[in-house]
């Protein structure tokens, strides 16, 4: 019906022409008995009176083949836009049809597709091969359809749809892939600046989003023996709390997102994004399904690194590795910490370090012998510069660690029920564990399908000043190498800087464009004693100033180290009487003896400017350091600079 | 006196008491209030409330989200002589709102809280730590904030 009155529109004007021309011709012609309907003239052409006609046959001839041509083109295009039609329609129906197919309601699905139907139709016409527009904006239509019609069907009491996967949602405005503190700082920035948004967080994971510091601080000097299962912590300010942000309440399921009126956030835990389809907006789990987005963060963080020679030493030696980044590795090695005698952390940066420290502690109650070896020469030696890194060693080993410096792992293997490192000076180490804290490999598993840059120098994503890989993703965290205005590209491993990256990123899904401005801040603790902040870069490499406060003749060593903190009580003691026999005037050989970092500012130079700054045991004062490095100015005189910070007060 | 060495290319200065006392004549460049890059307090200079500002904890992104937008921007722009009076119906759906998420909102904190973060303004400078560190000086943390909201 349809073909025959769109043919019947379009060779209308043709028959018209075609026929108004063929009078003319006849009245030129001058026959009597030529008649108007359409193919006669042509038949009657074809065999009509030849005499006196040569040019009138010409042109008879001409316009049949025009006409005859036409006709065939009409045809053709009709068909071809019924094929595409039908193949439209099938292709369709047949998405709603596995998706819907474990819901088992024939009445709905059939309602709703001729909803579908109705729907496509007008598309049918106008033919639009562009399925990339079109996709989108018809499933999250059909699913909150199919979901409506479906939900009074769920409670007659057609359990399998229930827990179905289908009512899983299939577009989130706002996706963010991975579930650490990035992608919380950003999901709580976006539902701050967008009133009603939801927001989906898929992560691996099988936890809400947590805090990664105290699980290797606080966590383990926690008085409670639960404290593997309640992960609740004493803050600096004695309160206590979760390491999770928010408990499970704050968050909305999500199979209820679509439909939540005021939006919410909601975490798939357990999935694994494992393809990114840019072009068209969506992303694939590793069960299939099929997620899209309108705006999408990639947070995926980071996953430990191993040495590689402990990854070739065989099943039993990596049975008795344990890399720290999880809730579980928390929980393992805690247990391991109370099974076994011995344990050997290979690193000797920050989280080395934290676990040495927290795990010395234990050994003084329990027996456990706490190893820990690195290349470098001191704890902290990419970060500290010599003297106090040196300083920082002495501290570690005072909390009960056997430190081996300048150890580089030849081999291990396992022998006589016991692990046995050795080291390329042909030193050897027995152990029961090994923890391996050597670095964190920035996880880029999306770059290759998603089409996305990854940088050569530091790894992770590459992306802009404004935290965007392209225009409608971002990256946050540890796997983002973005640029910094003030100080270059770089990427950052800390926490505070996933805080405040997610919150940028978050701000910049809902329309801000800001770029990264606030300097995030990092610090550590070596115990619950002493403790430094820092910001910006701190790299031993670069020259550095650092300005202490020194003790006075007045000042008896003993009362310096108990106001400040320090652990060298031991050494002031047999110091004690020198020092208050020597007059202020020349203090060098004695100050020297006693190395007296108790507490000052660290200035860390690029060029005489100044880009990074460690607040050595002297706190609330980050405000002051961060305003330095935004500042961006050469300083002649760096003393001057360091009295702004007041060091000598509290 | 205060005292200096070098090792290799670290630069050590000891320094006393006295010797940080006279005023530093490091120059430090003025902050202009309405640059775009920096994090806004809890008001922008357009005298708009920064949803965002570290200082209100998770308030404004909870499930009660917008019931506690709403209450609060009431109050802001009230300018009845006792601010925030014409309010009292948003901020009873926003209290109703917060009893179903005891745990989230645990029930001693009333309408304290958005007077304090009224009041208060000044954003914690180190804001962005308050999602882990909270700090005293943070509004939205009457001891709720510190177990839960965070």
């Amino acid at each position: 019906m349809l073909t025959c009155r769109a043919v019947w529109k379009k060779l209308a004007p043709l028959a018209r022409a075609s026929s108004t021309v063929c009078r003319q011709n006849v009245r030129r012609a001058g026959w009597n008995n030529a008649r108007t309907p359409l193919f006669v003239p042509l038949a009657h052409m074809s065999t009509g009176p030849v005499g006196g006609g040569g040019d009138n046959l010409k042109y008879a001839l001409l316009v049949g083949a025009a006409f005859v041509g036409g006709l065939t083109y009409a045809v053709i295009t009709l068909k071809g836009d019924q094929e595409r039609y039908l193949e439209r329609m099938t292709e369709i129906t047949s998405r709603k049809h596995k998706s819907a197919s474990q819901i088992h309601t024939e009445p709905p699905a059939s309602s709703f597709e001729t909803k579908l139907e109705a729907a496509a139709a007008p598309d049918a016409e106008t033919a639009a091969p562009s399925e990339a527009a079109e996709p989108p904006p018809d499933e999250p239509l059909a699913e909150t359809s199919a979901e409506e019609a479906a939900a009074p069907l769920t409670d007659a009491g057609v359990e399998e749809a229930a827990d179905s996967k289908p009512s899983l949602p299939s577009h989130a405005p706002y996706l963010l892939i991975g579930g650490g503190t990035a992608s919380f700082a950003a999901a709580r920035s976006i539902r701050a600046r967008d009133p009603g948004a939801k927001v989906l967080i898929v992560t691996d994971e099988p936890d809400l989003p947590y805090m990664r510091p105290p699980l290797s601080k606080e966590l383990w000097f926690s008085d409670d023996p639960s404290v593997t299962e309640t992960l609740r912590f004493k803050q600096w300010n004695g309160k206590e709390r979760s390491i999770y942000f928010q408990p499970p309440s704050f968050y909305i399921d999500a199979k209820e997102l679509s439909s939540a009126e005021n939006g919410g956030v909601a975490v798939l835990t357990g999935r694994k994004v494992v393809h990114m389809d840019v072009r068209g907006n969506k992303v694939k789990l590793d069960d299939d399904m099929e997620i899209s987005y309108d705006k999408c963060l990639i947070a995926t963080g980071g996953v430990p690194r191993n040495l590689q020679v402990i990854e070739r030493a065989g099943e039993e030696v990596m049975k008795r590795t344990t890399v720290f980044r999880k809730i579980d590795d928390f929980k393992s090695l805690d247990k391991v910490s109370r099974d076994t005698q011995s344990i050997t952390i290979i690193g000797g940066g920050f989280l080395g370090s934290e676990l040495a420290c927290a795990l010395g502690r234990r050994s003084t109650e329990s027996g456990l012998e706490v190893i820990q070896m690195f290349p470098e020469k001191g704890n902290m030696g990419k970060v500290l510069p010599e003297y106090l890194s040196n300083w920082t060693t002495e501290k570690v080993k005072k909390e009960g660690v056997k430190v081996i410096r300048e150890a580089v792992v030849k081999s291990v293997s396992y022998k006589d029920d016991k692990l046995e490192i050795k080291l390329k000076d042909g030193r050897v180490v027995r152990t029961d564990h090994i923890v391996a804290a050597v670095g964190l490999e920035p996880n880029v598993d999306l770059a290759k399908s998603g089409g996305l840059e990854v940088d050569s120098d530091f790894g992770g994503y590459r992306v802009n000043a404004e935290l965007q890989a392209r225009s409608n993703i971002w990256v946050a965290g540890d796997a983002a190498c973005f640029y910094d205005i003030r100080l270059g590209r770089r990427r950052v491993e800390h926490h505070d800087h996933a805080v405040v990256s997610g919150r940028l990123a978050g701000e910049n899904m809902t329309g801000a464009n800001k770029p990264y401005w606030h300097q995030s801040m990092f610090w550590s603790d070596l115990g619950p004693d002493v403790g430094y902040e820092a910001i910006g870069i701190v790299d031993s490499s670069l020259p550095t100033v650092g300005v202490f406060a020194k003790a006075t003749a007045k000042d008896t060593p003993r009362a310096a180290t108990e106001e400040s903190g320090t652990g060298i009580r031991s050494e002031s003691e047999t110091e004690d009487t020198a020092t208050s026999a020597v007059a202020p005037a020349a203090p060098a050989p004695v100050v020297e003896h006693r190395d007296e970092y108790g507490k000052g500012i660290i200035f860390y130079l690029r060029e005489k400017v100044v880009v990074g700054i460690i607040l050595w045991n002297v706190f609330n004062r980050m405000p002051i350091a961060r305003k330095i490095i935004k500042d961006g100015e050469e300083h002649t005189d760096l003393n001057e600079v360091a009295k702004l910070f007041n060091i000598h007060e509290d | 006196m205060s005292y200096c060495k070098q090792e290799g290319k670290d630069r050590i200065i000891f320094v006393t008491k006295e010797d940080h006392e006279t005023p530093s004549n490091a120059e430090l460049i003025a902050d202009d209030p309405d640059d775009p890059y920096e994090d806004q307090g809890l008001i922008l200079p357009n005298g708009e409330i920064n949803w965002n500002c570290p200082c209100l904890g998770g308030m404004a992104s909870g499930p009660c989200g917008s019931q506690f937008k709403e209450a609060f921007s009431c109050f802001h722009y009230s300018q009845e002589e006792v601010k925030g009076s014409e309010c009292i119906e948003q901020f009873r759906t926003m209290q109703e709102c917060m009893q179903r998420y005891p745990d989230l909102y645990p029930q001693e904190e009333d309408k304290e809280n958005p007077r304090q973060a009224e009041s208060g303004g000044a954003p914690a400078a180190d804001g962005s730590a308050l999602l882990s560190e909270n700090d005293s000086s943070s509004v939205a943390s009457p001891d709720s904030a510190s177990a839960a909201v965070g």
